[in-house]
């Protein structure tokens, strides 16, 4: 797979230099077998001439950039998408994630491709922050034959099996015990993947949720569960509706250690979530990370968020956003300036502009479509018979 | 051919598939070290090891989920539910997830797994221990619904289900177990989707599935005697449903009985006889009767018990009148 081939090559480039150029390039190599014969060794940060250190973890320029570039992308691509949802363009429930761009995109730098990933309805940012492809997610949204489902899922359902993105569950809690499934999946193939099972504040409340811990704990199943708590389950305040809001305490009846993260800070969600999935993937079992974090949009586009007020909102939005705190950083080391951070922004909301358009270009799914991937194998001479009615 | 029994047929199928193909196992409650609760799993922990057959603690849903996310990364898994009672805390998994997820990732992922265990009415256990419940997943596009009367359907069957790449619903009957009966040894598959004709008849279809083919052939006997020559008729699948056999039979006999331990609303009989409505109906001289398990939950009180159940009487008398006999 080319996906290892290119990986190792890193990997040799960066052994190399750390020998030839004492002091460049830190962190312990652990190499990680995979089934198909091949290996890959586990990433790590380098240090190169700049870049930021964030306890101890450095980052490079070129790793700061993208983590920036992806969640302005993704903040941008969520206010298009609320734009044509305000248009009609995109119809039935649509959850954005303004806000918690950081957990996207500080999760999948610190996970491998490889690893597993699903999570509830509010599925844009991760799909995207996964690497799939933008124009499939808005044609998806649209309802249109290109998108990432063909037009079967919309907002709730986005699915990238390449990407291994296991949805997109539109019923609360339900992607929990699958994915302690993927995690065994790994586990009885001794595939090192993780799984990264995603839920909300309340989402942690379902039952299932418990079954989940039980079972990846009494397994020893390769999972981090990570609770995105934005303090609010639709029009209900976490107060309101959890005995324990420590979330990440939730995992103790079930020997499942947790730990509690500022969501708003992409570097702290890298850091953690690379210690997670190191437990994870050593074999420890499962891991809770709670990530604080706000949605400064309503539940759905739907909902006008009444029960919360406009000095809550603001105090995360002005005082604790993601994208400006790394700006922020990146400028008061120099690395950039507030003026080409803003032509940046100029570029990004061009290049989702043009993914808009070119997703509203396409046509609907053909009306064959209504009839494809019910059944796999398919039994021809029995009813209900494929393809047709009666 | 050897004589063995339903749960040892079941078991060899599952044997004969985990040999074959290293991405299937066994998950479920007490199905390990207890060897199954109903001993379907005999032995299995000691061949397969651990890994491969794996005891749950009791969350239906949790471990149904753990199968679907399974099935979804490649492997084959083999839920078992001690009972089909169960499995309501587990429809979540089974309707919303498994169901659906080929349609609705676009066929990016499916769910290609075996949902088993005891289903229809078993004995003196009352009403949330003895209930019917194929229609519910029959209902369900995405779901394929398996019922085997007999000890070598239910190996063929098995067998066919675990290597189906659809989400098979796989409702053994409880009462049915020890049942023995003559059974091909080794590799043995009886497709999906396939009718079989338990007994030729020329005068009146019975359409049975599961303990009721068994109930339908005993009728047929009686019929016999009385000078009505029934042809007794079992799915096997309930979805998708053969009805071509069905309906080539009541374009021989004319008259059709359906019969299911379910209730009588919006049950399998009420599907099939709307099928025999639509697709046969000038062939028919009398309307389809059906016979059903009563409109109540079960009762424990053996006398009750009885009564809310279909009977081998109940279904002779429906025959005899669809026959004009009576
Ligand atoms: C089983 C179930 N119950 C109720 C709903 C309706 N519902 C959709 S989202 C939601 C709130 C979930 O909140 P949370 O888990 O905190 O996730 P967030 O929306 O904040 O990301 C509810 C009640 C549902 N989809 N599924
Ligand atoms: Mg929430």
């Amino acid at each position: 797979m080319n996906f290892y081939l290119i990986r190792i090559v890193r990997k040799m480039i960066a052994i190399i230099s750390h020998w030839l150029l004492p002091g460049y390039g830190c962190g312990i190599i652990r190499r990680l077998s995979f089934p198909n014969g091949g290996a890959m060794v586990a990433k790590q940060k380098q240090v190169k001439a700049k870049g930021l250190t964030h306890e101890g973890r450095n980052y490079s320029v070129e790793t700061l950039h993208k983590m920036h570039d992806m969640m302005l992308y993704i903040r941008r691509f969520e206010e298009k998408a609320g734009q044509m949802y305000g248009l009609k363009k995109i119809g039935g429930f649509c959850h954005l994630c303004n806000g918690q761009e950081a957990i996207c995109v500080g999760m999948e730098e610190a996970a491998e491709p490889t690893d597993y990933m699903m999570t509830s309805y509010r599925d844009h940012g991760h799909i995207l922050a996964r690497g799939s492809d933008p124009t499939a997610v808005m044609a998806e949204l649209l309802g249109r034959a290109g998108g990432i489902v063909g037009g079967k899922g919309g907002s709730m359902h986005m699915f990238d099996i390449e990407k291994n993105f296991a949805g997109g569950n539109g019923i609360v809690g339900e992607q929990v015990p699958i994915g302690i499934g993927f995690g065994f999946a790994s586990k009885y193939r001794d595939d090192k993947r993780v799984s990264i099972t995603i839920m909300g504040d309340g989402g942690i409340n379902q039952g299932a949720v418990y079954e989940s811990f039980n079972m990846a704990a009494l397994w020893k199943l390769p999972v981090v569960f990570v609770i995105e708590n934005n303090q609010y389950a639709m029009g209900t305040s976490i107060s309101r509706a959890s005995a324990e809001t420590h979330l990440f305490k939730r995992g103790i009846s079930f020997k499942v250690p947790g730990m509690q993260v500022d969501g708003m800070d992409v570097l702290e969600v890298e850091r953690k979530m690379s210690e997670a999935l190191e437990h994870a993937r050593s074999g420890e079992g499962p891991i809770i990370v709670e990530m604080m974090t706000y949605r400064y949009r309503g539940h759905s586009m739907s909902d006008p968020a009444t029960y919360r007020t406009r000095g809550e909102v603001d105090e995360w939005r002005s005082g604790r956003d993601p994208i400006a705190r790394l700006q922020k950083q990146m400028v008061d080391a120099g690395l950039m300036t507030e003026e080409a951070f803003k032509q940046k922004d100029k570029e990004i909301k061009k290049e989702v502009a043009s993914v808009a358009k070119a997703a509203e270009a396409q046509p609907e799914p053909d009306p064959s479509a209504l009839w494809d991937d019910i059944i796999t194998d398919e039994i021809p001479g029995a009813y209900p018979y494929p393809r047709q009615v009666g | 051919m050897a004589k063995i029994t339903y749960r040892e047929a079941l078991n060899q199928a599952m044997c004969n598939e985990m040999e074959r193909d290293d991405r299937v196992f066994l998950m479920g409650e007490e199905v390990a070290e207890y060897n199954g609760a109903y001993k379907v799993s005999q032995g299995m922990l000691d061949r397969f090891g651990p890994r491969r057959v794996i005891d749950t603690p009791i969350t239906e849903l949790g471990f149904a989920g753990l199968g679907v996310g399974a099935s979804m990364a490649g492997l084959r898994p083999i839920i078992e539910f001690m009972t089909w009672n169960f499995a309501i805390l587990a429809m979540d998994q089974i309707v919303n997830a498994a169901a659906k997820m080929k349609y609705m990732t676009g066929g990016q992922y499916s769910c290609p797994m075996v949902f088993r265990g005891a289903g229809g009415a078993a004995a003196r256990v009352s009403s949330q221990h003895s209930q019917a419940l194929e229609n519910w997943y029959a209902n369900i596009p995405g779901l394929k619904v398996v019922m085997p009367s007999n000890p070598a359907d239910a190996k063929g069957l098995l067998a066919a289900s675990i290597r189906d790449n659809d989400t098979v619903i796989f409702i053994e009957n409880e009462i049915n177990y020890g049942d023995v009966a003559e059974v091909p040894e080794g590799e043995y598959i009886v497709p999906l989707g396939k009718a079989d004709v338990k007994r030729a008849g020329s005068d009146v279809t019975l359409v049975a599935h599961s303990r009721m083919t068994g109930y339908a052939l005993a009728a047929a006997e009686e019929l016999a005697r009385q000078g009505i020559d029934a042809e007794v008729i079992d799915p096997r699948t309930i979805r998708p449903l053969d009805e071509a056999t069905i309906l080539t039979s009541v374009a021989k006999t004319n008259r059709a009985v359906v019969i299911e331990e379910g209730w009588r609303f919006a049950g399998i009989g009420a599907e099939i006889s709307a099928r025999i409505m639509e697709k046969g109906f000038d062939d028919l001289d009398a309307p389809v009767a059906r016979v059903t398990g009563k409109d109540v939950p079960m009762p424990y009180a053996a006398n009750l018990e009885t009564l809310a159940l279909p009977s081998v009487a109940e279904i002779v008398e429906a025959a005899r009148a669809v026959c004009n006999r009576n």
